[in-house]
C-alpha cells in the first residue's frame, strides 16, 4: 500500500499537478458512465428486443408471428394506440400481458430494462403511432 | 550391517518414487492434452465469434457486436457428449440466427421474414479435434455458484400439461420451436434440450436469464417454482424427430 502511494506522491509532488490529474480522471469516469455515453436509445432497444414479434417498423408483424394464436399489437395504429393510456402502457411492457388483462404471449419486461428504459420505450411508442394516450 | 541395509532400502525408495512420479507425470500428460489442444484451438479459431472469457455483455452495443453466443461457462451449460457431436457436425439451433435482426428483411406486406441464405453454416472440427476442444469448453466453469445444484423434484415430466404449459400459460411457443418449424424463430429451438443441456441450468437460466446474459433477448417470464419444474422437465423429455421419420411422414 505504502510503495505505490509514495511512488505517487513522489512523481506529482506538485499538489496542483495531482488535483489536475484527479479531475482529468473524474471527467473520464463520468463520461463512461452507462446511460451518459454508451446508453442504448429506446428505438434501438426496440429493435433489438420487440422487432421479434412486432416487427421491425412496429406494425406488428415480427418474425416470430407465424406460429403465435394471438397477434401483436400493430404500434403504427394510431386509434387502436390513442386508446391506451401512457400508464397502461407502461405497465403492459414492464409486467406483460397478463398485468393489463391481455395475451400472456406479450411478456414482462421489468428485469430486462431499466425504469428509465422502461419510461423512454412509452415515449418511443407514442413516436410509432404519431398519436397520444 | 544395518547401514548397509537402510542404504538399500533407501535406494529402492528412491528408485520406486521416481518411477511412481513418470508412471503419474505420463497419466497426466495423456489426460491433460487434450484440454491444451482444445484451448489452443479455442484460442485460435473461435476467440472471434465467441466469449471465451467473461463477463457478459453489459450494454446493448456490446451485446449486438457479438457474432456467437458466449462460451465462457460452457462448462455447466452443456453436456459434453452432445457438444462433441455438434462441433464435428454442426446444425443450426436458432432457426433466424444468432442475431436474428441481421437476418430479418421487412417484405411488402409490412411482416418480416427470415433472410434463409444470410445465414451461414458453423464450422466444423475433425472428430478428434472436437473431442479436445469439448474437454477444454468443460473446464469453463463461471456462473457454477449461480446454478442450483439437484434443482428438480422426483415427480415426472407430464409431456400434455407441459406442453399446454409452454404454448398456453406461459407462452414460450412465441420464440422457441417444440419441433422443427413449429414455434418461434429467436430463441433456441428446445426440442434437442435434453440432449444438449445440463437439467439444473436449464432450471436456474429460465429463472432468471439476465443474471447470465443481462442483455439476453429472452425476458424474464417471472415463473413461479412449479410452472419451474414443469417447463424444465418438459423441455428435458422433448427428442428430436429422427430424419428417416420426416421422410416416411413425406410419402
Ligand atoms: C413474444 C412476442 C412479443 C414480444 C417480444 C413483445 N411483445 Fe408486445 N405484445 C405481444 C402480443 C402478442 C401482444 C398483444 C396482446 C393482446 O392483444 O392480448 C402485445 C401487446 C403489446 C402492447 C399493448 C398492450 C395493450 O394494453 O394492448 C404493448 C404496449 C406492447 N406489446 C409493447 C411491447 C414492447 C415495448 C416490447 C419490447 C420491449 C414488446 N411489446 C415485445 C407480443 C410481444
Ligand atoms: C463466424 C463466427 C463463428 C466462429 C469462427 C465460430 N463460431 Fe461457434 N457459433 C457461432 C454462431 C453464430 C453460433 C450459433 C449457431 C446457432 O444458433 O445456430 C455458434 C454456436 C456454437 C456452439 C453452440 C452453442 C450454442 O449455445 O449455440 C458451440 C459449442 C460453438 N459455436 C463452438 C465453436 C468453436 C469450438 C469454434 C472454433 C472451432 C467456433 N464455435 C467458431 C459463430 C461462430
Ligand atoms: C421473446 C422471446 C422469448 C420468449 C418469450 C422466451 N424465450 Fe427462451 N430464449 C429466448 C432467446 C433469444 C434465448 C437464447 C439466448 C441466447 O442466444 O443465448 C432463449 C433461451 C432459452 C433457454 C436456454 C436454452 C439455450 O439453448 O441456451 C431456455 C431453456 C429457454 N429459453 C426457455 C424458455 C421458456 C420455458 C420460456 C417460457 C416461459 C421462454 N424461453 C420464453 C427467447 C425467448
Amino acid at each position: 500500500m505504502n510503495g505505490p502511494f509514495r511512488l505517487f506522491r513522489h512523481t506529482f509532488r506538485s499538489s496542483g499537478l495531482a488535483l489536475f490529474f484527479c479531475v482529468l480522471g473524474a471527467v473520464a469516469l463520468i463520461t463512461t458512465t452507462p446511460g451518459a455515453a454508451t446508453g442504448a436509445t429506446a428505438k434501438d432497444n426496440y429493435r433489438t428486443y420487440c422487432a421479434q414479434c412486432h416487427g421491425v417498423n412496429g406494425a406488428g408483424g415480427g418474425v416470430n408471428t407465424e406460429s403465435m394464436n394471438v397477434q401483436p399489437r400493430d404500434h403504427t395504429d394510431a386509434e387502436g394506440m390513442s386508446a391506451i393510456s401512457d400508464a397502461q402502457l407502461r405497465k403492459a411492457i414492464s409486467e406483460g400481458g397478463l398485468a393489463v388483462s391481455k395475451s400472456v404471449l406479450m411478456p414482462p419486461w421489468r428485469s430486462t430494462f431499466s425504469d428509465k428504459e422502461l419510461d423512454a420505450l412509452v415515449e418511443h411508442l407514442r413516436v410509432l403511432c404519431k398519436c397520444s394516450g | 550391517m544395518t547401514g548397509g541395509r537402510t542404504a538399500r532400502a533407501g535406494l529402492a525408495t528412491v528408485v520406486f518414487t521416481v518411477g511412481l512420479s513418470m508412471v503419474l507425470l505420463l497419466a497426466g500428460s495423456t489426460w491433460a492434452a487434450p484440454v491444451s489442444d482444445g484451448m489452443a484451438i479455442l484460442k485460435s479459431r473461435c476467440f472471434t465469434c465467441h466469449a471465451i472469457k467473461g463477463p457478459a455483455a453489459t450494454t446493448l452495443k456490446s451485446f449486438s457486436a457479438r457474432k456467437g453466443p458466449d462460451l465462457f461457462y460452457a462448462g455447466v451449460k452443456y453436456n459434453e457428449e452432445w457438444l462433441i457431436k455438434w462441433l464435428a457436425r454442426p446444425e443450426p439451433i436458432r432457426p433466424a440466427g444468432f442475431r436474428y435482426f441481421k437476418n430479418t428483411v421487412v417484405t411488402d406486406g409490412a411482416d418480416d421474414a427470415v433472410d434463409w441464405d444470410a445465414l451461414k453454416a458453423h464450422v466444423a472440427l475433425t472428430e478428434a479435434e472436437a473431442e479436445s476442444v469439448a474437454a477444454a469448453l468443460m473446464t469453463f466453469r463461471t456462473y457454477e455458484e449461480k446454478i442450483k445444484k439437484n434443482a428438480l423434484t422426483e415427480a415426472p415430466a407430464d409431456a400434455f400439461m407441459g406442453e399446454m404449459n409452454f404454448d398456453k400459460f406461459s407462452g414460450c411457443l412465441a420464440c422457441h420451436e417444440i419441433e422443427p418449424g413449429y414455434g418461434g424463430v429467436t430463441g433456441p429451438e428446445v426440442y434437442t434440450t435434453g440432449e444438449r443441456l445440463q437439467p439444473d441450468f436449464v432450471y436456474s437460466y429460465l429463472k432468471d436469464p439476465q443474471s447470465f446474459d443481462p442483455k439476453s433477448f429472452m425476458p424474464n417470464k417471472e415463473l413461479g417454482e412449479n410452472f419451474l419444474q414443469v417447463l424444465t422437465k418438459y423441455m428435458l423429455s422433448l427428442e428430436a424427430p429422427e430424419p428417416e421419420d420426416e421422410e416416411e411422414g413425406d410419402d
